[in-house]
């Protein structure tokens, strides 16, 4: 009967060490391929970490992306820009994702592939203004970002192919003029990203004529900083209510600064006698 | 004469025929893949263990989803038993593939011996949702060699392959059924969630000679072991696939499809 327990209770340890071990391994292998933020997602997707959470990967979207109408045909090929992810892809196994420099997202005013979700990992509440109406101009698959060494503008060329294959034209990219001191009869015309327009749907990133694409879609949560309540833009009324209620004194306290001032610059120091 | 291995591989590749139709032709009778889809763009179907890691992850569950949980328990538990191994998952080709060359190679014989326990994959299926909880994602889902599988017929496969052959050798040549009869956690739960299904084999020990031939073919001989030519029952197990195999091969039509109801356990008859 003793030997009978005995031997339970070391299977039970024997299957917990298993586990452990197995399961240890898994987490890591997890761990290391959740997280790959420079994956570009449909429209109407959730955050990042909620949509890994949410995506069921069963493929949808891909469907819908792939069966829709007005599909466009480049060179004998149709234009499909979701994928799933398989091993090998820069994104977790099995999420959607596309490749912007490649198969932008083209943007169909019926948003199929958010509707199609069965679960939720894409939503119409992340491709809304902030009045609540649902629209392709207000997804944020991600932002776009231009590298003036790289861009052909910069060099004095006049290029403008993003400008002209932006969907959200003179709202996504505007062009500035500018004065070419170098030469001093010529000008810049310098493509300006505004990311409050930007959709991320990749339309400039395909249609860049560098070698390597000198405007690139970056997800936002990668890309943008956030100044904080601590700055204010000058002169802009509306502003001003952002940091209305922000507390407006902060205490920092660091080693130094228990002591005044003075007193940090006089210790230590030998006086003259 | 192996009428139910013949339907079972039109099961399997009519349903991934029929994804392959929705991701090229817009086909509208079965969408998606087996982790989620839809029958006549209506009716939705969801993998059950799927949901239950994305709930322990801390995902908001939508209505579909539920939905396509509860349809899929319900036909398991009444019609399936562990039928969505054996007539359903695409992982089941490779195995039965290698499971048929281990046998004609005669690896058992000449070969050494790897144990895994067949509890295994019940441990498996516990500990990846304790894994589910602490990454905070569907942790089978990163490297279910059914996901890989199905998505790559369906959507591409990249280089998924690897995941498929390495089942593939591991079945060959080192464990006797090692991914399907012993490490799947998807299976541990369709045997929990069919254990007490309608649709069972059902013995005859009166006809049985002891020949054991169902026992060769079995991938899950353990639920064979307690019935055959020793009683007159159906096969309780509950990691019985519904397959058919040992029925095909039986040459005493001691072996067949039956209706198991609750009353039925009074007939049994015990011999010796």
């Amino acid at each position: 009967m003793d030997k009978k327990r005995r031997s339970f209770l070391v299977g039970l340890a024997q299957a917990a060490a298993v586990s452990t071990v197995g399961g240890s391994l898994a987490a890591g292998f997890i761990e290391e391929n959740k997280d790959k933020p420079l994956t570009l997602r449909p429209p109407g997707a959730l955050d990042e970490k909620e949509f890994m959470k949410t995506c069921i990967r069963c493929g949808l979207c891909v469907d819908a992306c792939k069966t829709r109408e007005n599909i466009p045909v480049v060179d004998g090929d149709k234009k499909v820009t979701l994928a799933l992810a398989t091993p090998g892809d820069d994104a977790p196994l099995g999420t959607p994702f596309f490749i912007a420099r490649t198969n932008p997202c083209y943007m169909c005013e019926d948003i199929p592939c958010m509707y199609a979700c069965p679960t939720g990992a894409l939503t119409p509440d992340k491709c809304q203004n902030d009045k609540g109406e649902v629209a392709i101009d207000y997804a944020k698959m991600g932002v776009a970002i231009i590298d003036p060494s790289s861009c052909i503008a910069y060099w004095g060329l006049q290029c403008t192919a993003c400008y002209r294959a932006c969907p959200e034209l003179d709202k996504a990219i505007t062009i500035e003029w500018r004065r070419n001191k170098r030469t001093g009869k010529h000008a810049y015309r310098i493509p300006i990203v505004h990311e409050d327009a930007c959709t991320g749907c990749g339309m400039c990133e395909e249609a860049c004529v560098t070698e390597k694409a000198a405007i690139k879609i970056f997800p936002r949560e990668v890309v943008l900083g956030k100044a904080g309540d601590r700055y204010v833009k000058g002169w802009d009324a509306k502003d001003q209510t952002r940091v209305r209620n922000a507390s407006t004194t902060t205490t920092t306290k660091t080693g130094r600064s228990q002591k005044s001032a003075i007193d940090n610059l006089n210790e230590g120091i030998k006086w003259d006698e | 004469m192996n009428k139910y291995l013949i339907l079972r591989r039109i099961t399997q590749l009519s349903i991934l025929f029929l994804y392959v139709g929705a991701n090229i032709w817009g086909w509208k009778i079965l969408e998606g893949n087996l982790s989620f889809s839809l029958i006549f763009d209506k009716i939705p179907l969801s993998d059950p263990y799927a949901v239950l890691q994305m709930f322990i992850a801390g995902a908001a569950i939508s209505v579909d989803m539920l939905i396509g949980v509860g349809i899929v328990l319900v036909f398991y538990a009444l019609i399936g038993g562990r039928a969505y191994c054996s007539w359903v998952c695409p992982v089941n080709m490779v195995t039965d593939l290698a499971a048929y060359l281990r046998r004609k190679l005669n690896i058992d014989k000449d070969g050494k011996r790897y144990i895994i326990s067949r509890k295994f994959r019940y441990w498996a299926f516990i500990t990846l949702l304790v894994v589910s909880f602490l990454t905070g994602v569907a942790a089978f889902e990163f490297f279910s060699p059914i996901g890989i599988l199905t998505r790559g017929v369906v959507f591409g496969i990249g280089f998924g392959w690897v995941f498929i052959l390495a089942i593939f050798l591991f079945d060959l040549f080192i464990v006797k059924n090692g991914w399907c009869g012993h490490m799947c956690p998807l299976g541990a739960m369709y045997s929990v969630i069919g254990s007490k299904s309608i649709i069972r084999v059902k013995h005859d020990a009166e006809a049985c000679t002891n020949c054991g031939e169902c026992k060769v073919v079995c991938p899950e001989k353990d639920v064979l072991n307690p019935v055959i030519n020793k009683k007159s029952d159906f096969i309780h197990g509950i990691e019985c696939t519904n397959c058919g195999r040992c029925i095909e091969v039986c040459n005493d039509n001691a072996l067949k499809f039956s209706i198991r109801l609750k009353g039925d356990k009074d007939e049994k008859i015990t011999i010796k």
